[in-house]
């Protein structure tokens, strides 16, 4: 009885964030898990179980490999974007640690993308990213073919090889500023007597940063990747509106609103759990590291 | 979220962790969404669910509208359209409500395959005795009847026709490289590309991304099979890995080397674009862009029929449909037999841009186009279009899209043959 009175009242508290929970993100993953082992193709509703049919199907019967090659896109993308805006963030943030004049400013500055939508930066690309060369080139083609450096200009996100390469810099340009805040903030949670006992030992500034500050900010680099790595995942509005829906930039996320379009249920239900799959990959052992650090801690 | 400057100290972890919260939440919320599900308790309202929220659709709309006041007096019109995502949006949210049993008292539907979905699922009612009532059998061509009819019942009304299989040229462009004449054939066709590539135009040919890409595939396959085993392709009758599809695809790709390379980041606005500027002689596009050539002022343009087509005219259709569980069946059928009415017709089509389905039209009535191309449909063969819905369903529609994409950057014949005979396996008619 005492020990109801102890949890009893929390309970009541965060029982109606808990029932929401169980009813709009598990009961639905649970109903999506579902579908997708069914046969609803169509509006016409399910006729039965099938197993893993569904999963099956994606990997080996897709027309001209459809998911797999959206697989590839995906990873592509997400490599790119994620060394891409880890680099800037982390060199950005280190040269506002180092002081430069201005510095808020320049955080500003770097920081001010990340308030613009997806669907509107999209927008702009598409016209910057203007696959056109030579003397009809458009956007940041015609910028290079200006400064007289046409071998630098790139067919960008129409390249079947490397287009989602190109297809990662808009992503790269918003989020790049919200990483740098991350390090810096990590930064600036380094004790300065560390920095002090470090001098005091006659360490120079870059064994300063290699063995003191940098591994100080792993917690903060892990966090970065892993916000960065599952908003990757669920890539769906920047692509949307700088290539529109098409096979050459086609990522998971966009091939199950093509499927949901077309009313096949089941192979839309099953993309979803794959994708949510691998956003489980990267998310659930961070949540486990964490939780032994907060134990140990 | 724009951050003020805050001082040195302050910016600290625990502001990188409200950050990250505040970017979950942005994360969260950016799923929200609100579809209105509409009224229509009354049962003299008539719910009219389009994507016609603009240009001269909406014009074209409000003529119908206007129509439908004087012939069927007691009711109202309820405007229940969904802008955007040329009619994506609103199918998603279509196909919601339908699941929901809430339907609009109508909605607009390509006539043809793409109906195919809403009869399997039982959505949609047959109206074949309306059609014997209002005359439509005798009004419409026998084609687009037989094209229409599913195990002999009719579900749909049409609104209008357009043409799918038309190449619009610069004129200007073509008197430049010496060619007088439209071509005939496959071979006149790439030798005329030839002489526009000889004055220095690079891409005569300008092409979009890959839905326009499978229309200009489609007029290939027309001339390369002719119109009856090119409608077989999607009744299921022709075999897809027949040689003549393969000769066919081979074509294709020959006509893609005269178009732009970068055609992929191209919507057909902007290959029109092209033509308009003389950076291109030929377009091919429905009919459709008469009117948007017309309202963007640019008169110096010419049309024929895709080289090899023919008289085949092939048609795409906007259609209006009976939900079963309409609210107000009544008001929904008086509304489609204004659809259907000479005078219905004539106030959608002559603001659209598009010709009417009937054959009892008066052409003075319409623009030079359109007067040609009614003259046409009364007399030329009709065959469906898949890139429109009219051949095909929407999963095969994105089937055939998806291939003619990766076919745009491989230009593997053999992949794609195999991809399109996959999809006419898994969505023919069974």
């Amino acid at each position: 009885m005492r020990r109801l009175r102890q949890w009893g009242p929390g309970l009541l508290l965060l029982s109606p964030s808990l029932i929401l929970l169980a009813v709009f993100v598990y009961g639905l993953i649970a109903w999506t898990t579902k579908v997708s082992v069914s046969d609803e193709h169509n509006a016409l509703g399910s006729k039965g179980f099938v197993g893993l049919e569904n999963y099956t199907k994606l990997f080996t019967e897709d027309i001209n490999d459809r998911f797999t090659h959206s697989l590839k896109n995906l990873a592509v993308f997400t490599v790119v974007f994620l060394v891409g805006a880890m680099f800037f963030g982390l060199l950005w943030a280190f040269i506002l640690e180092r002081g430069v004049k201005a510095e808020g400013f320049f955080r500003t500055v770097y920081l001010f993308p990340m308030a613009v939508s997806f669907v509107a930066s999209g927008v702009v690309w598409r016209w910057l990213m203007n696959p056109n060369k030579g003397e009809n080139a458009g956007g940041l083609n015609a910028v290079l073919g200006g400064l007289g450096l046409d071998f630098a200009q790139s067919t960008w996100w129409t390249n079947p090889n490397w287009g989602m390469a190109s297809m990662a810099i808009p992503a790269i340009w918003q989020l790049a500023g919200y990483v740098m805040a991350l390090f810096l903030a990590g930064f600036r949670g380094i004790p300065a007597e560390l920095r002090e006992a470090a001098a005091m030992d006659g360490a120079s500034t870059y064994r300063l940063y290699r063995n003191v500050i940098l591994p100080q900010l792993t917690p903060v680099a892990l966090s970065a990747l892993i916000i960065l790595g599952h908003m990757s995942m669920k890539m769906f509005d920047l692509i949307m509106s700088v290539s529109g829906p098409q096979w050459l930039t086609e990522v998971p996320a966009i091939y199950v609103w093509q499927t949901l379009l077309t009313s096949d249920y089941a192979k839309a239900a099953a993309i979803s759990i794959i994708l949510l799959l691998l956003v489980a990959v990267v998310i659930v052992p961070y949540l486990i590291y964490t939780n032994r650090q907060e134990k140990n801690a | 979220m724009a951050f003020s400057p805050v001082k040195r100290t302050g910016f600290t972890r625990r502001a990188a962790v409200a950050a990250v919260g505040v970017a979950a939440l942005l994360t969260a919320g950016a799923c929200g969404s609100s579809d209105d599900g509409g009224s229509g308790s009354g049962s003299t309202k008539v719910e009219v669910f389009t994507w016609w929220a603009d240009g001269g659709e909406k014009a074209g709309l409000d003529g119908l509208v206007k129509q439908f006041g004087t012939d069927c007096a007691g009711q109202t019109f309820e405007n229940g359209a969904v802008a955007g995502g040329a009619g994506a949006n609103a199918k998603s949210v279509l196909a919601s409500r339908l699941q929901q049993g809430t339907p609009p008292d109508t909605f607009q539907a390509h006539a043809g395959a793409e109906l195919q979905d809403y009869i399997n699922a039982g959505q949609i009612e047959d109206i074949s005795a309306d059609y014997d009532a209002w005359g439509l059998k005798q009004a419409f061509p026998k084609g687009l009847i037989d094209n229409l009819t599913v195990d002999g019942k009719i579900y749909s009304v049409p609104a209008n026709i357009h043409r799918a299989n038309v190449v619009w040229t610069n004129k200007k462009v073509l008197a430049d490289a010496g060619i007088t004449k439209d071509p005939t054939d496959l071979a006149g066709f790439i030798a005329d590309l030839d002489k526009v590539k000889a004055k220095g135009i690079k891409a005569p040919l300008a092409i979009g991304k890959d839905w326009t890409q499978l229309m200009l595939f489609e007029s290939v396959l027309i001339t390369d099979l002719g119109p009856e085993k090119f409608t077989g392709l999607w009744s299921g009758t022709t075999d897809w890995n027949d040689p003549l599809v393969t000769k066919g695809i081979n074509d294709f790709k020959t006509l893609l080397t005269y178009t732009n390379t970068d055609r992929d980041a191209l919507d057909w606005t902007d290959a029109e674009k092209l033509v308009m500027d003389g950076k291109a002689a030929y377009q091919l596009m429905g009919d459709w862009e008469a009117a948007d050539l017309d309202a963007k002022k640019f008169t110096d343009y010419a049309w024929f029929t895709f080289p090899g087509n023919g008289t085949t005219f092939q048609w795409l259709a906007d259609s209006f449909v009976l939900p079963k569980g309409a609210k107000n069946a009544e008001g929904t059928k008086c509304w489609l037999k204004t659809v259907g009415s000479a005078a219905g017709q004539k106030a959608f089509n002559t603001t659209k841009g598009s010709i009417p389905a009937r054959t009892d039209a008066t052409p003075s009535d319409y623009p030079k186009y359109q007067q040609a191309a009614m003259a046409d449909w009364k007399s030329a063969t009709q065959v469906p279009s898949c890139a429109h819905g009219s051949a095909c369903s929407q999963g095969w529609q994105g089937a055939a899209n998806s291939a003619l994409g990766a076919f745009s950057t491989n230009q593997d014949v053999a992949a794609l043959q195999k991809a399109l005979a996959t999809a006419a396996s898994q969505f023919v008619k069974k």
